[in-house]
């Protein structure tokens, strides 16, 4: 009884001990109260402005330009990458643009896309979307050419034809890799459209938020949107885990 | 040699000459370069049961996947029954259960895959099933996923799978190697059962003496590389066999003397 209740209480540690190093620093006047206000004022305004409305406006503005650009990225990714891991000629030949962009910070490319698309929403769900694609893309392919080679034996010894094996052994293989890729995917175009919202003029979404909040010093404002996007981008996280958990059931097994 | 069986009509099966079932004939594989198989002939006698022995990375496996086509030969033929592979139906178990199972379907649908790939219809794929759950005095779930059954349950589902077809060959590549003893021990007597109830032939891989010799009706000794055949050792022991057949003089000879040859191998 004892032991598991302290295990259960566990995962609490961290967070208490994150509000009261947080809440020691403002108390023993470290940090500037300019700069950094107490835990408590941040919570009470961040409620406050939920209760209210005001921010659910930007959240909302930023979980739809994350889940288009998300949508678009898993729609080309997950069918091109598999596709591409099937064949290891195709994929080859691919590989090095593949590593290359995918190493390349996707926020670098910003001015090009502006160039593109101008002062738009497309252009941050586009760059967003770009973002997310490789990195979708990348781990289908890689889970289809990573399949268990006595799988794929087995299944031609039993009679399986090339669309038998694709569909039966290197598609079913390759799910688990994918739904990595989508979490990672999800993640990778939250951190992009917030970047965008910063940057390319934006009136609404939480990045928008937060640079406005650190402009007029309304630093309550910033630290409970900061604190707002990262539930976000945990909550997104959760929900790809808990899915991968329904339906890849098999998964790490 | 002398063979206790008797065949339908109760005459010695010793009267009714073996019939070759698969040939090998002047096959030729190498592996960057070097050769593993030189002008190999070898051949197998319609059902029964022969195991492959020899010094480890001698080619077992390697000879075994050409016979059933996973591997290509550089050279050479195989024939079955004068047929060639795809027109016959075979069946293959791997050492590997973990990796040859598709986790993502129920057990039951693992055995039912190969018959589904036959394009047998719904009805006639569950009576193959029930039929091979009823032969096999299956006590375990079959609706659970094959993460969930035991290493033992795993290969056993795995040799169903592989006897779905009922093929005319059925391959084991080193069936036994991921199983403890107490498991070994049932799934030779399972492939025994299976084996007097179908007569199959059956063609497996050991790199254990005692279970090679012990579901042996010929027992193929390999050379090390090149690998030629160093012995083709008759056993006549009559089935079933079961634990105490182990003792019998008969096995404890033919033990010994492919053990003799075995260690002359590895030392030459
Ligand atoms: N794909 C391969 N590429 C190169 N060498 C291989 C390959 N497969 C097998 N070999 C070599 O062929 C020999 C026989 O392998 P194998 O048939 O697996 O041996 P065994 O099953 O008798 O232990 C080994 O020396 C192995 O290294
Ligand atoms: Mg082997």
């Amino acid at each position: 009884m004892e032991p598991t209740l302290t295990r259960r209480l566990l995962p609490f540690l961290g967070p208490v001990l994150f509000f009261v190093v947080w809440y020691g620093v403002v108390v023993l006047g470290l940090v500037n109260k300019v700069l950094l206000p107490s835990p408590f004022e941040t919570v009470a305004f961040l409620a406050n402005s939920l209760v209210k409305g005001v921010m659910v406006i930007d959240i909302w503005a930023t979980f739809e330009r994350t889940a288009i650009a998300f949508a678009c990225a898993a729609a080309v990714g997950v069918p091109l990458g598999i596709a591409l891991g099937s064949s290891e000629t195709a994929y080859r030949s691919v590989e090095f643009l593949i590593d290359f962009f995918r190493s390349t910070p996707s926020s670098a490319l910003i001015p090009l896309f502006l160039l593109i698309f101008g002062i738009t929403d497309a252009n941050k769900i586009a760059i967003a979307a770009f973002a997310a694609v490789l990195v979708i893309l990348f781990n289908s392919a890689y889970g289809v050419m990573h399949a268990r080679k006595t799988r794929i034996l087995a299944a031609r010894v039993m009679g399986a034809n090339a669309w038998d094996i694709f569909r039966d052994v290197l598609l079913m293989e390759s799910l688990s890799q994918t739904f990595v890729g989508l979490r990672n995917g999800i993640s990778m175009a939250l951190v992009i459209v917030i970047v965008a919202e910063m940057f390319i003029g934006s009136e609404t979404g939480l990045g928008h938020r937060i640079i406005d909040a650190q402009q007029v010093l309304n630093v309550k404002d910033m630290y409970a949107s900061i604190l707002v996007t990262g539930a976000l981008g945990y909550l997104l996280n959760v929900a790809f885990l808990v899915m991968e958990k329904r339906f890849i059931h098999w998964s790490g097994k | 040699m002398s063979d206790m069986l008797t065949d339908a009509a109760g005459l010695p099966v010793m009267l009714t000459r073996d019939r070759t079932h698969i040939t090998v004939r002047g096959l030729y594989k190498s592996f960057a370069g070097s050769p593993l198989y030189e002008n190999f002939d070898l051949d197998i006698p319609e059902g029964r049961i022969i195991s492959i022995f020899g010094p480890n990375g001698c080619g077992k496996s390697t000879l075994m996947n050409m016979i059933a086509g996973l591997i290509p030969v550089d050279q050479g033929e195989i024939l079955f029954d004068g047929k060639t592979l795809k027109q016959t139906r075979i069946g293959y178990v791997f050492q590997q259960y973990r990796e040859a199972l598709f986790p993502w379907i129920r057990a039951i649908d693992n055995i039912a895959y190969p018959l589904k790939r036959m394009g047998l219809g719904k009805p006639q794929v569950k009576a193959r099933v029930d039929e091979l759950v009823a032969e096999f005095d299956i006590r375990f779930d079959l609706n659970r996923y094959p993460y969930e059954l035991s290493g033992g349950q795993q290969q056993t589902v795995c040799i169903m799978r592989a006897l779905a077809p009922r093929p005319e060959v059925l391959f084991l590549d080193e069936p036994f190697s991921a199983l403890d003893y107490e498991m070994t021990l049932f799934i030779r007597d399972k492939l025994q059962d299976i084996y007097l109830k179908t007569g199959v032939t059956m063609v497996i891989v050991s790199h254990n003496l005692e279970d090679a010799v012990f579901l042996a009706d010929k027992i193929l000794l390999l050379t090390r590389r090149p690998t030629r055949i160093a012995d083709y050792m008759p056993f006549d022991l009559a089935r079933p066999r079961n634990p105490a057949s182990m003792s019998e003089s008969s096995f404890v000879a033919t033990k010994a003397h492919a053990l003799e040859i075995f260690q002359r191998e590895v030392r030459a």
